[in-house]
């Protein structure tokens, strides 16, 4: 199988321009007659259905929530990157495009990141003409926040609720389109599988989550736009239903999956505080803006944080990064937090915790302006631990938040699979091996309002007049496939809950494959997990009935799909031996503990390729281009 | 610690009633949602069917979480959803009443799930600006107060979750539908579409049987987000313009079918 990018050969400044002018178009008299179905109603599949339905596309929209508006892109918190410079601190184009690359540790396509750069500036533009309230200032101007791996402002934010109100404005567009008939939306419903006719995706079969009805639907094509997969720790900053069954569906149907291992890791989570908890909940970057970060200088130091006087601090992050200080790229904080945590110098009883101090802040600011920036963030924090970071800092610690890799797409977003799109964190994207704060938000309203609308016409012209419809038997062996597995799941009806072995697994790979990995670590999660699924499969109890709204069998799906997934993510960390952004092979670090790349062997995308049940998976190596900017060693010093 | 959840269980075409189930050794940190979870381990492992919930985000802001708590919508607390109460707001050995929302406009359809499918359609009818996919002017081309656009946000913050009708005696819908009103009438992109929006929306709210507003302002007081009542002052004021003021509806399709 031969992996081709589609990237125009010029260089990429002219790289979009040139592929847009040269793409075949579908004309607007004709677009009423293809079906285009979007999986997903995050931001990435929120704008794109809309955008799609406003061209003239026929549009149906799934998504597992009871409303569109519901999707997690709805929990991003801190804010959303373009390249302004209205600050006038010298953004451009090509300093969003190196930004991105370097924090991605030079592990991202080139093409596709200056592409994502050149349309950040349009996002704002679409967003704010919806009627989405981005901050301003008081002479009126749209306002900017600083975020991490950056040297210049140009997040822009909507308090602490950016990524609700870009969802926000997303589901509105989408709503019109639903009104005026060119989408029809179809909530609580969860795909269970795609169909390929003749090598091409024709369909998919899915689930009604209040039925258990099985569906199927055809369409000329197919877009994901499912998410990330952070829930194969089982504790993340992510959705408790998050999952990846529609992608990793669509990998055993021949989608090849790019560069799995690569997981960020957030920093700023609320650290975990018992066996029953159900999820991580973050706490935005934005706040590395104002806090800084600390532990004692003593081991075990048991005095409030008050009464430890300003030399028995250890401001590990400003020591050792002056000139980011604080506000380093994610992957870096959040190995320095568990260095120092390992090292002994952690919080409280578990000793997983470092704290983030707003007092200086305060003092410097007042209150009032801290609690205009940050305030629904810290009455959260108040919520959920009964401790007032006005008066006490928070207790911070990292958590698994978004996953960089995904389904691997060409220029156009399809992947290999013929019409089968993958868009926003789905794919494999453009952040290289460490996404920087309010990144996924550009990227999602890149690929949904702008890249796939116009490049998706380039394929639907070329299968002009070959419609196929449900009758085709493909569908139906298909949802009869779908049906057998939910049945084997039903009558297994062993003595563990899906959740224990979701809880299990997340154990395994948060131990094994986690903030940082070696060889021996990640032979023994290979171990591990396909006993775990060979338990899982034959002992697992799914409550209920398959007829009717049933979570259990729901969460049983998932957890079988991520018992699948964790082994090839453990195998992709296994093969890239080097350290490279959010992946720590402890086996490659330098002197001072930073990420040691190996540019010689490892310059490519890690594509894998399902071979079928029983066989290991293939692995395709995509060669990274480096023609506009020659990797160096990533310094935040 | 330790609980009586008393939950309201109910199935399709079965008449519903409340259950009383025993949960134990809870910690106190621990939140309502999750002892629910640790009760449906219970009762799977028993062989029982799990009770049903609406819940995702876990953090307040995806609005699926819908409970009703000792009888008040999101339970007991000051803008809180139903996922951010945690055990120690109870007292040990407490008995907990859980319901789903009670609305005719918000049927029941399993246990402590309701269909808010409504208020997407109440969404449709007008809660929008219309704005093509494409290059848009220069936003600061356009500027907004601050104190103008901090108002449009206090009402775009609603996370949609019925909380509001749940608490309303009358099953109302306004202090919902009032917020996007509110959110895109205060900015100057909304205002081409401010009167059409207004009558638009406040006809299909009624015709989803949502009722009418006498001023209980329980709403308010349930929000999670602390929307004001004010916005339903605003929305009836526009209202009352549009329905005085209605142009002929010159709107043609612009679409390419």
């Amino acid at each position: 199988m031969e992996l081709n990018s589609k990237i125009p050969n010029v260089p990429i400044q002219e790289a979009w321009r040139t592929h847009l002018d040269s793409i075949n178009l579908v004309g607007p008299k004709n677009r009423p007659k293809y079906d285009i179905i979007v999986v997903g109603s995050g931001l990435a599949g929120a704008s794109a259905a809309a955008s799609l339905g406003a061209m003239g596309y026929n549009v149906k929209l799934f998504c597992f929530q009871d409303s569109p508006r519901r999707a997690h892109s709805i929990a991003a918190q801190g804010g959303i990157n373009a390249s302004k410079n209205y600050r006038n601190d010298g953004d451009s184009t090509w300093r969003l495009f190196y930004d991105t690359q370097k924090g991605g540790d030079f592990r991202g396509r080139e093409a596709n990141v200056y592409r994502l750069a050149e349309t950040s500036t349009e996002i704002i533009d679409q967003c704010v003409s919806q009627g989405v309230p981005l901050a301003r200032e008081y002479g009126g101007n749209l306002a900017n926040r600083s975020f991490g791996g950056v040297l210049v402002e140009r997040t822009f934010y909507a308090r602490g609720q950016t990524g609700q109100q870009l969802l926000l404005g997303a589901y509105q567009a989408l709503e019109e389109q639903v009104a005026k008939g060119k989408v029809k939306q179809y909530p609580r419903t969860e795909m269970h599988d795609i169909v390929k006719i003749d090598g091409r995706c024709r369909g998919i079969v899915v689930r009604d989550l209040m039925t258990g009805e099985i569906q199927t639907h055809a369409a000329d094509a197919v877009v994901l736009a499912t998410g990330g997969y952070a829930n194969v720790y089982h504790r993340s900053t992510n959705a408790v239903n998050c999952n990846v069954t529609a992608a990793w569906r669509a990998h055993k149907q021949g989608s090849v999956f790019a560069n799995p291992c690569f997981v960020q890791i957030h920093p700023t989570c609320i650290p975990v505080h018992g066996d029953h908890q159900s999820k991580l909940t973050l706490m935005s970057e934005s706040l590395r803006n104002d806090g800084r970060i600390w532990v004692p200088r003593k081991k075990g130091d048991s005095r409030k944080p008050a009464h430890i006087p300003e030399d028995e601090r250890f401001y590990y992050l400003e020591e050792r990064y002056p000139s980011f200080g604080n506000l380093v790229p994610r992957d870096v904080a959040s190995r320095a937090a568990k260095k120092v945590c390992d090292d002994g110098y952690g919080l409280g009883e578990t000793g997983f915790g470092v704290y983030l101090d707003f007092r200086d802040a305060i003092a410097k600011q007042g209150k009032a302006a801290i609690e205009a920036k940050y305030g629904n963030l810290f009455d959260m924090y108040k919520d959920i631990t009964d401790d007032d970071p006005y008066e006490t800092p928070f207790k911070i610690y990292p958590a698994p938040h978004y996953t960089m890799g995904g389904l691997w797409v060409d220029y156009n977003l399809m992947t290999n699979v013929q019409g089968l799109y993958a868009i926003g964190e789905a794919n494999f994207s453009d952040h290289g091996a460490n996404r920087l704060g309010a990144s996924s938000l550009m990227q999602c309203l890149a690929d949904g309002y702008f890249i796939l609308p116009q490049t998706i016409g380039d394929y639907l012209r070329d299968i002009y007049q070959q419609k196929i419809d449900e009758d085709h038997p493909e569908f139906e062996k298909h949802a009869d496939a779908v049906s057998a597995k939910i049945d084997s799941l039903m009558n297994i009806q062993g003595t563990r809950t899906p959740l224990s072995f979701q809880k299990e697994l997340g154990e395994i790979m948060w131990q094994y494959c986690g903030m940082s990995r070696n060889a021996t670590d990640l032979k023994k999660a290979l171990e591990l997990i396909p006993k775990l699924r060979k338990e899982f499969w034959s002992d697992v109890k799914v409550a209920g009935t398959k007829d009717s709204l049933n979570q259990s069998l729901e969460r049983a799906g998932r957890v079988a799909d991520f018992l699948e997934f964790a082994e090839l993510m453990c195998k992709d960390a296994l093969e890239r031996d080097e350290s490279c952004g959010c992946h720590l092979r402890e086996e490659h670090i330098h002197e001072d503990g930073e990420a040691k790349r190996n540019d010689e062997k490892f310059s490519h995308v890690a594509a894998w390729e399902w071979m079928g049940e029983d066989a290991d998976h293939q692995l395709h190596a995509e060669k990274l281009s480096h023609e506009a900017l020659k990797p160096t060693t990533r310094s935040y010093k | 610690m330790n609980f009586t959840l008393s939950i309201w269980r109910q199935s399709p075409g079965v008449p519903g009633k409340m259950v009383e189930y025993k949960v134990s050794d809870i910690s106190a940190e621990t939140s309502l949602l999750e002892t629910l979870d640790m009760l449906n381990e219970e009762l799977t492992l028993k062989g029982e069917e799990p009770v049903a919930f609406d819940s995702d985000c876990r953090e307040g802001i995806c609005g699926a979480c819908s409970l009703v708590v000792d009888g008040r919508a999101h339970g007991p607390g000051k803008l809180t959803t139903s996922c951010q109460i945690f055990m120690r707001s109870f007292t040990d050995g407490q008995t907990i009443h859980l319901e789903p929302y009670r609305s005719a406009a918000l049927p029941v359809v399993k246990d402590l799930v309701v269909d808010r499918t409504a208020f997407d359609r109440i969404i449709q009818s007008g809660g929008f600006i219309s704005a093509h996919s494409g290059p848009k002017p220069e936003p600061n081309s356009m500027p907004i107060g601050y104190d103008e656009l901090e108002e449009s946000m206090d009402a775009a913050a609603c996370i949609g979750c019925a909380a509001c009708v749940a608490a309303c005696p009358n099953g109302s819908a306004m202090l919902f539908t009032a917020a996007k009103i509110g959110h895109l009438g205060l900015l100057p992109q909304g205002q081409p579409e401010r009167d059409q929006r207004a009558r638009e929306m406040v006809a299909k709210m009624d015709e989803e049987g949502f009722g009418a507003c006498t001023n209980y302002a329980e709403c308010q007081d349930a929000c999670p987000k602390g929307v004001s009542i004010k916005f339903i002052g605003r929305m009836n004021k526009d209202f009352a313009k549009a329905m005085l003021c209605a142009e002929d509806d010159r709107r043609g399709s612009m679409d390419v079918n």
